[in-house]
């Protein structure tokens, strides 16, 4: 997309603002800039005070920075909510039976419906799982599927974030700020609270407590450490839900049953919220020079005597290369149409869809096919002749690192910048909870990014954060969807 | 709790107190300093902070003479001691983060506001016109911390962590700072006037000087000092004092914990009712030097078993 193609505005359409903008549109009119910029900076204070920060690699500068926050909330209808919310629950059931199947019988690799290779080959796919089926059946228990949207109903989904997706806090936190600093106008609106989320995940995690657990299970946070980007996350999460955070040298394993240790003497942990990756996990069966993990927790984990979350493995789902097929293991396992739609990707490994690529750089996202963060991509319409080159170059000497995508015009929603009120592209990030049934909370991270006219919304690049609202009502305008759109791939 | 989460509480609370024990020293070197006639006077104050401070041996190993001015870098900023007060502010604030939700607001933003400020430091902070302000500055911002902790805390496990680590830091100190001056306490081989600076220095290195006067309304003695700062349970900084909040809070962590107990607390306990029990004309007669270094010993060894049976466990 470049400037002049116009992308859909979530507040005003055919100069019309919509229905579920109403109040905040009389609100942006009827408050000055300054006094909208004194708001914005009071955010600033009180994020700065709570401390939530993350950090940023390799760029220098404070190690420890602010995600910036956009004081002018993103809110979708409860119709508009209900059709996504559906489509999400399903995509995720259907990632679950994926990954379940795969470490198990691989019906849909024999029914020829992915290429095995893809799978069995992949970096992410992890052997160590074969034949073993998680506490309740699920690898996925919080997902983080990103959304886009390009008109009123359709929603694209991005990626898929199946292994320790992060930004949750963003959400609850942003949520708190604007309580505290725009009482009256949240009043004016029927927000679906998103307060419970930390309980939700709690009860989540409860119900895929191990075969071996007795009485109430005990569950516990395993972050890298403090000098984890996400952190704070991981603090906060343990502190709503009142469970410890530990490292990998507060617990050890014994006779396969995993302990932390306390200032009353070990205690067992049946329940760990992992926020470190598979190959950090336990140096015993993956990285053996990690000091992370904990040396035995894969053993007391197929023992049957602690339950992980997510399960090791469950990479494999939310590979880039496996993205496409997605629709298909909606329909594969559920026997349905998918309900959110995938945005069509090229293979670069696939010699049809490389010389279509090579040829149309200028117009498509180019991403690395393991890579996350937006880091190593190339927006087409926004880069430059010696860039694509450089691309080209990339591709040509290393198809299957890459993937392709055409460029979306990605909604915008009013956005507090230096020269006032300007519309900037958004995403969504809801958080899909998977344990003896899927819940989500309503809303989750809105992205958006900040520089003028940009597409990538990631914090590590000059991205900020919104709060979502979700309305329990819908305004006149909003109809119910006809029958389900388009379902590319 | 977490065994991890402890150490760093108990640390936090070491850490701030060394950073204003370090600080306090520093303004008493210098305050002998200008007192002193003699060259070899003032090099011994220097030398006596050194030790006093437990920073001799890695000072020796820089090479450097023990000159005024690498003396005071050595201990207020180098960032190879672990005790100067940079390395100690950087380390509680390294450990607080750790545990930023164990933490109240307000000790969050006391270790932190500070930590971002000293990072402000520059070589002009540490000349000699500026140090006085920087040295007062620490002082006042370890007096906010354990105001912000004692003020807003829950009297609970985290508490009596912190506690731990600020009592045993400051009983260590104490006995270090007489272990030092103890030749001046014996009154053997100096002449009056610069026992009499000794004195004071010892009693100003742990804020006591005034409580002095009003404890005996007497011209400063030896004996009495060494009461003062060993027994006397009314001085926040006496040994005892400390002892007795050692052995309440291992007792008020035992109790929380159903009765388990180590040797941690015995040795609290024991060191506890020597201290209370104790007369100063006995520990004098057997020889105040070795009953420091016994202190000092004891305090080494309930550091290890706190370790031990708490921390590491």
């Amino acid at each position: 997309m470049t400037k002049t193609t116009p992308a859909f505005d979530e507040m005003t359409t055919d100069g019309l603002v919509r229905g579920p903008y109403a109040e905040v549109a009389r609100w942006l009119a009827a408050t000055p800039q300054d006094a909208l910029e004194r708001r914005r900076h009071e955010a600033e204070l009180l994020f700065k005070r709570i401390g939530i920060t993350f950090a940023v690699y390799g760029e220098g500068g404070d190690p420890e920075r602010l995600i910036p926050f956009d004081i002018i909330p993103r809110i979708l209808a409860h119709a508009e909510w209900e059709e996504l919310s559906r489509g999400l629950a399903q995509r995720v059931k259907a990632l679950n039976l994926f990954l379940l199947d795969v470490y198990g019988a691989q019906e849909i690799l024999r029914a020829g419906r992915i290429p095995a290779a893809l799978v069995r080959e992949n970096a992410a796919f992890r052997p160590e799982m074969n034949g073993f089926v998680p506490p309740g059946g699920v690898y996925t228990h919080i997902a983080g599927i990103d959304v886009v949207r390009t008109a009123p109903h359709e929603f694209w989904v991005l990626e898929d974030n199946c292994r320790t997706p992060s930004g949750v806090s963003y959400m609850l936190e942003g949520r708190e700020a604007m309580l505290r600093l725009f009482p009256d106008l949240c009043a004016r609106h029927r927000i679906a609270p998103v307060g419970h989320y930390p309980e939700e995940l709690l009860e989540t995690l409860k119900s895929v407590a191990p075969p071996n657990c007795r009485g109430t299970p005990r569950v516990a946070i395993l972050t890298p450490g403090s000098y984890n980007s996400a952190y704070y996350e991981h603090c906060f999460l343990a502190d709503e839900m009142g469970v410890e955070v530990v490292e990998g040298p507060d617990l050890f394993v014994e006779n396969d049953i995993v302990y932390m240790r306390t200032t009353t003497g070990p205690q067992r942990v049946d329940v760990m919220y992992r926020r470190i990756d598979d190959d950090y996990l336990d140096p015993r069966v993956f990285r053996p020079d990690s000091a992370l993990g904990v040396p035995g927790l894969m053993a007391a984990y197929k023992a049957g005597n602690v339950a992980l979350a997510n399960a090791p493995g469950a990479g494999i789902a939310d590979d880039k290369a496996i993205y496409p097929y997605v629709p298909e293991m909606v329909r594969f396992y559920l026997g349905e149409e998918p309900l959110l739609s995938n945005v069509p990707t090229y293979l670069c490994e696939r010699d049809e869809d490389r010389a279509y690529v090579l040829d149309h750089l200028d117009e498509l996202v180019v991403k690395l096919t393991h890579g996350s963060g937006g880091y190593g991509m190339l927006v087409g319409p926004h880069s430059t002749a010696e860039q694509r080159a450089d691309f080209a170059a990339r591709i040509r000497a290393k198809p299957a690192e890459y993937i392709a995508q055409p460029t979306l015009a990605l909604s915008t929603v009013p956005t507090l910048v230096e020269k006032g009120i300007a519309p900037r592209h958004v995403d969504l990030r809801p958080f899909v909870l998977c344990g003896k049934e899927v819940r989500i909370v309503p809303g989750g991270l809105t992205r958006v990014a900040l520089r003028e006219g940009s597409l990538v919304v990631n914090s590590s690049q000059g991205g900020g954060t919104k709060d979502t609202w979700v309305l329990e009502d819908d305004p006149a305008d909003i109809a119910k969807p006809a029958a389900q759109g388009q379902s590319q791939c | 709790m977490l065994s991890r989460t402890a150490d760093s509480l108990y640390w936090l609370g070491r850490y701030i107190e060394r950073a204003g024990n370090v600080a306090r020293g520093l303004q008493v070197a210098l305050r002998m300093a200008s007192l002193m006639r003699s060259v070899d006077q003032r090099d011994g104050a220097w030398r006596a902070l050194l030790i006093a401070s437990g920073c001799e041996p890695g000072f020796r190993e820089t090479g450097a003479a023990p000159t005024p001015d690498s003396v005071v870098r050595y201990l207020a900023a180098d960032a190879s001691n672990a005790s100067s007060i940079l390395s100690c502010i950087e380390a509680a604030r390294r450990n607080a983060r750790a545990v930023r939700t164990a933490l109240t607001v307000d000790m969050w933003e006391a270790v932190n506001e500070t930590w971002s400020e000293s990072r402000r430091a520059t070589e002009a902070t540490f000349a000699p016109d500026n140090l006085p302000a920087f040295l007062d500055w620490v002082k006042s911002r370890t007096i906010l911390f354990n105001g912000a902790y004692a003020d807003t805390m829950l009297r609970d496990e985290a508490w009596r962590f912190v506690r731990l680590g600020t009592m045993l830091e400051r009983a260590d100190n104490t006995a270090r700072v007489l272990d030092v001056h103890h030749h001046a306490l014996a009154g053997a081989d100096e002449e009056g006037a610069v026992a009499y600076v000794q004195w004071q220095a010892i009693l100003r290195s742990v804020s006591a000087l005034r409580a002095y006067h009003w404890v005996y309304h007497a011209r400063l003695e030896p004996r009495r000092i060494a009461e003062l700062l060993i027994l006397r349970p009314e001085l926040p900084r006496s040994m005892v004092a400390c002892y007795a909040r050692l052995d309440e809070t291992l007792e008020g962590i035992a109790a929380a914990h159903g009765g388990r107990r180590g040797e941690c607390h015995r040795l609290a306990g024991e060191m506890h009712a020597k201290l209370r029990f104790g007369r100063i004309d006995g520990i004098l007669a057997d020889g105040l030097h070795d009953f420091l270094t016994a202190t000092i010993d004891r305090n080494l060894e309930l550091g290890r078993q706190i370790q031990d049976f708490y921390l590491q466990a």
